[in-house]
């Protein structure tokens, strides 16, 4: 396949006219705003990929008075601080794209799930919140957001956990199914998406599904806001086309000498120097929620999975077993590896673990735990033993 | 109807069957361990993974709700796999020192590991490396979180069984643990001792405090004259851990077995709790003329059963308002204690020093009432150790006693006669009916207008049981309850209690009476009784606790000859200056942490 090559793209941050933009949506019937999300392919931005218009669209078929549009802003993987930008820069995109998924799936109330840490983001939100309800109450909408927030917790990303923290529960992920579509929120039907997904939303609304799909690639449609960091001499955020290669995204960011990409932080997957060419960035090959976190070979990359083992073991919930353990095993499993209180050919039961705990673990956290140990102990397997 | 596919079984279930339940009904065995019967599910172990065809993870079979079409397999190399890494997992966090465990042979975990058939596991030992304190601060049970593997069972009984929540989940990832509030001992909290997650812990995280040693110790103490009393719900159960079916009576061969092991005198825990029908029926009718008659506002209906310290110390937690309500005779452990040591001591000519009284209970939250400070009116202390239905299951195994080939004996006099009374004490709605039986005969000289004698509306598992008795052609004393329709009702597991309690504090009600057991089922569900507990195994034993009331020749307390004898001799008349003094008590107002 032909890559599309490193292409910054100016959609998430466009100013637009927010007000004519929601009159537009206001005239359009429900099916027709759903369609455009279908048609655009927008895929969900927080990491998953969940097609939002399936999303949409599941909510809105169930006959219930009560449903919720739920904006996950509780922007926790390691390397991500893009959703901040966007909330600081243009909140009212998305409080609009919250309001048109309102309509669309027949939701009277938002809550915007808000990390802990961006509390200081609060004052400025709330004032352009009310400046918002009243611009939509005068196009007609009945629509009302509210905030809750998180406390650090970084299980509380999850969709189900979420809803848990807002109920005022201990975030622990649910059983699924029933999904959210069908039983969220207050056991409401509901559809939670991330904040970068209701500002493309709104913007596929204001300027048509066609030009958007006409970005990316056939499994990753439009462009996408990157947190880049690292050993980059231009850390920050950019919004680039999706479909380019790992290379191309070197060429642009890395500073000569990188020699890994950790790609959606840190239950993403590391790509190594020589795979950099064949690996393109999206759904086809690695996906991500935003964070690209470039390493340098100063840098250990046991140091960097001792890191990132260390950070899931204290953030899985440790509501199940493949989880909960699962994660103390591979953190101290490496460390006797590495100091030679085991033998090296352990790293392959600990490989077969993070199997296990891929198909045994009950959310997301503990399913993806394995795919930054697996890419790094494949690919620096002589770093991490000597 | 929902089709699906189990190991290449076709099978038709209900929508909202589980893939566990529907594997079942093809006896189809899938592991599990979280999972419990009386119990909301949770999904967390994992243990009970199988493969979806189709889907990107396993599933896990409790918690997945079958869908048309789906095809299910239990037993492919990608769950084996994975469930013995869980099963291997659970076993890094968990201390196993099975041979010198409480739990050994008996822990859900230590069969998993059996079924595995591990020859060693290759995880890391994490329980080596980090400090535990055992929680032995409750005199009832032992809390030791080394041992703990996280399925939260106690803490789903605690709050959806018994709406305390005294255990709950805290800290998260490596530093998850099951804790108190602020990580207080367990004896500063709210629990109640009720022991319903010692019943479900498949662990040996959470036990009963054994009290076995000491009463060894004292039956084999020449200068000491020890008595046992056995309570109602234990004969119906002992079985279940000498190797009997659910329900099985075994009243007789109990008898025999605690005069093998060296019991001095075996008496019998329905002889006061026919006492506590006198008291506790006399003080509600006193209690209903003061109120109705004398118009006295420091009396308060209704009057709640006292029976169930469970209950009791979960009222002094959260409805200390309600204490007044609280009927103020004690249970009939420690009316039999009291008693022992003064009526007992004074028949027997038996220095009441030298006696050594012991209880075999259903319970754990007795042996949190024997210690509490107002229970020794006679100057001793009423009961001295309390042991569970299971310890003394562990002492007749101890012994080496052939339990199933022993002769049944009668209980030894006096304190050990009974009534059929006395027997259904230990099932939901059982004090009420003993109480009707002989409060109605009271008032109006007839038997309770029910076939047999067997009150019905009062029986049964339905949470919460409510009846009306109309009185007519009272006799003289009791002229004024002439037409009054008394209402009670009853309530057991402290979730449906709260219920009724909650109404009662708002004014919502119209009782005059109720009964309430801390434990599902009533005392036959208790927290010391034979594990496992499941709604079948509990029927089975309260089928059987009315089938020894029926077999029983004397069936209302009243008519107990010792009762009317210990009448004559000793205490005068129910609720006489004597019995206040040893067979009544106070309640304490606890805070609510």
């Amino acid at each position: 396949m032909k890559n599309k090559g490193l292409n910054k793209v100016d959609l998430i941050f466009e100013k637009i006219n927010a007000e004519e933009v929601l009159k537009k949506a206001w005239e359009m019937s429900n099916q027709s705003i759903i369609q455009q999300i279908l048609d655009s392919g927008l895929k969900g931005r927080g990491g998953a990929g969940f097609p939002t218009g399936l999303k949409w669209k599941y909510t809105a078929a169930i006959d219930e008075p009560e449903k919720y549009v739920v904006c996950n802003a509780d922007e926790g993987e390691p390397g991500t601080f893009k959703d901040r930008e966007i909330l600081d820069k243009v909140v009212y995109k998305v409080y609009g794209g919250m309001a048109i998924a309102g309509k669309a799936i027949g939701a009277k109330k938002g809550i915007v799930y808000l990390r802990g840490e961006y509390r200081f983001l609060l004052s400025q939100l709330y004032k352009e919140l009310e400046a918002f309800h009243k611009m939509i109450k005068e196009i007609g909408y009945d629509f009302e957001i509210s905030y809750r927030l998180g406390s650090g917790a970084y299980i509380c990303g999850e969709e189900s956990a979420l809803f848990e923290s807002i109920e005022g529960r201990r975030g622990e992920p649910r059983n699924k199914p029933p999904y959210p579509t069908t039983s969220g929120v207050f056991e409401k039907p509901t559809s939670i998406n991330n904040v970068e997904t209701l500002v493309t939303a709104m913007m596929i609304i204001t300027h048509g599904p066609e030009s958007y799909s006409q970005l990316g690639t056939k499994d990753s449609r439009g462009s996408k806001v990157f947190s880049v960091s690292g050993d980059t001499p231009i850390p920050g955020i950019f919004e680039l086309e999706l479909g380019m290669t790992v290379q191309e995204f070197v060429n642009e960011f890395g500073d000569g000498d990188t020699k890994a990409v950790q790609v959606g932080g840190a239950s993403g997957f590391c790509v190594p120097r020589k795979k950099f060419q064949d690996t393109i960035i999206g759904f086809e090959g690695v996906p991500t929620g935003g964070s690209m976190k470039l390493f340098n070979s100063s840098r250990s990359m046991y140091n960097v999975l001792h890191n990132y083992l260390d950070f899931f073991a204290e953030e899985s919930c440790g509501q199940c077993t493949p989880c909960r353990v699962g994660c103390q095993q591979l953190l101290r499993g490496v460390e006797k590896v590495k100091k030679g209180e085991i033998h090296s050919n352990y790293l392959n039961e600990l490989l077969k673990l993070a199997d296990t705990m891929k198909v045994a673990s009950k959310c997301g956290l503990g399913q993806s735990v394995g795919n930054a140990f697996r890419t790094i102990v494949e690919n620096f397997r002589e770093e991490i033993i000597y | 109807m929902i089709n699906l596919t189990i190991n290449n079984q076709k099978i038709s279930v209900e929508p909202g069957t589980t893939v566990l339940d529907a594997a079942k009904k093809l006896n189809i065995h899938i592991p599990t361990l979280c999972n419990h019967p009386d119990l909301c599910v949770a999904g967390n172990c994992r243990v009970c993974v199988v493969e979806q065809t189709g889907a990107r993870t396993l599933v896990a079979a409790c918690a997945m709700p079958v869908a048309e079409g789906m095809d299910i397999h239990t037993n492919t190399l990608k769950v084996r796999n994975a469930r013995k890494h869980i099963v291997e997992l659970l076993l890094s966090e968990h201390r196993s020192d099975c041979t010198k465990c409480y739990k050994n042979q008996k822990c859900e975990l230590q069969a998993l590991a059996n079924e595995f058939a591990f020859g060693d596991t290759v995880f890391i030992d994490l329980v080596k490396d980090r400090h535990y304190e055992i929680d032995r601060s409750s005199p009832a049970f032992i809390k030791d979180d080394s041992k703990c593997i996280r399925c939260q069972r106690c803490v789903r009984t605690c709050s959806q069984l018994q709406h305390i929540s005294a255990i709950a989940v805290a800290n998260k990832g490596l530093h998850q643990k099951i804790s108190s509030f602020h990580d207080r001992p367990m004896s500063h909290v709210v629990c109640t001792n009720c022991g319903q997650c010692v019943n479900r812990c498949p662990t040996g995280a959470l036990v009963e405090k054994t009290y076995i040693d000491q009463v060894w110790d004292a039956i084999y103490d020449e200068d000491k004259h020890v008595v046992v009393q056995t309570a109602p719900a234990v004969r119906v159960a002992l079985g279940e851990d000498l190797g009997f079916d659910p329900g099985e009576i075994v009243t007789g061969k109990m008898v025999t077995a605690l005069r093998y092991l060296g019991f001095d005198s075996v008496l019998d825990t329905d002889f006061s709790a026919d006492l506590t029908i006198m008291e506790e029926g006399t003080e509600l009718l006193s209690r209903l003329k003061k109120v109705l008659v004398d118009g006295d506002e420091k009396t308060k209906i209704p009057m709640f059963t006292s029976c169930s310290p469970g209950w009791i110390k979960f009222i002094e937690h959260k409805y200390p308002e309600l204490l007044p309500n609280l009927s103020t005779c004690k249970s009939p452990q420690q009316m039999f204690g009291a008693l022992a040591k003064t009526y007992y001591a004074a028949k027997k000519n038996i220095d009441p020093s030298k006696i050594v009284s012991v209880s075999i209970m259903p319970c754990t939250a007795k042996k949190y009432e024997a210690d509490r400070p107002e229970m020794r009116a006679s100057g001793y202390k009423d009961i001295d150790y309390v042991l569970t239905t299971r310890e003394l299951a562990v002492m007749i195994k101890q012994a080496g006693i052939d339990f199933r080939n022993l002769k049944p004996t009668h209980y030894d006099s006096v304190m050990g006669e009974s009534t059929g009374a006395g027997v259904i004490f230990g099932a939901t709605g059982g004090v009420m009916e003993a109480a009707l039986r002989t409060a109605y005969e009271i008032v109006t000289g007839r038997e309770v207008p029910f076939t047999n004698l067997n009150i019905t509306p009062v029986r049964g598992m339905e949470g919460v049981k409510e009846a009306s008795i109309k009185i007519e052609n009272c006799l003289e004393d009791w002229k004024f309850l002439e037409g009054a329709v008394l209402n009670v009702a009853i309530a057991h597991g402290l979730t449906n209690a709260n219920k009724i309690v909650k109404l009662v504090s708002q004014g919502k009600t119209n009782y005059h009476f109720i009964e309430i057991m801390a434990c599902p089922g009533g005392c036959i569900g208790g927290g010391g009784q034979p594990i496992p507990t499941s709604m079948e195994i509990r029927q089975n034993r309260i089928d059987a606790i009315y089938a020894e009331d029926e077999n029983m020749p004397i069936r209302k307390s009243h008519e107990n000859p010792e009762i009317i004898a210990i009448y004559e001799e000793f205490l005068d008349k129910p609720n006489s200056h004597k019995s206040h003094e040893l067979l009544h008590t106070h309640y304490t107002e606890r805070e609510n942490y």
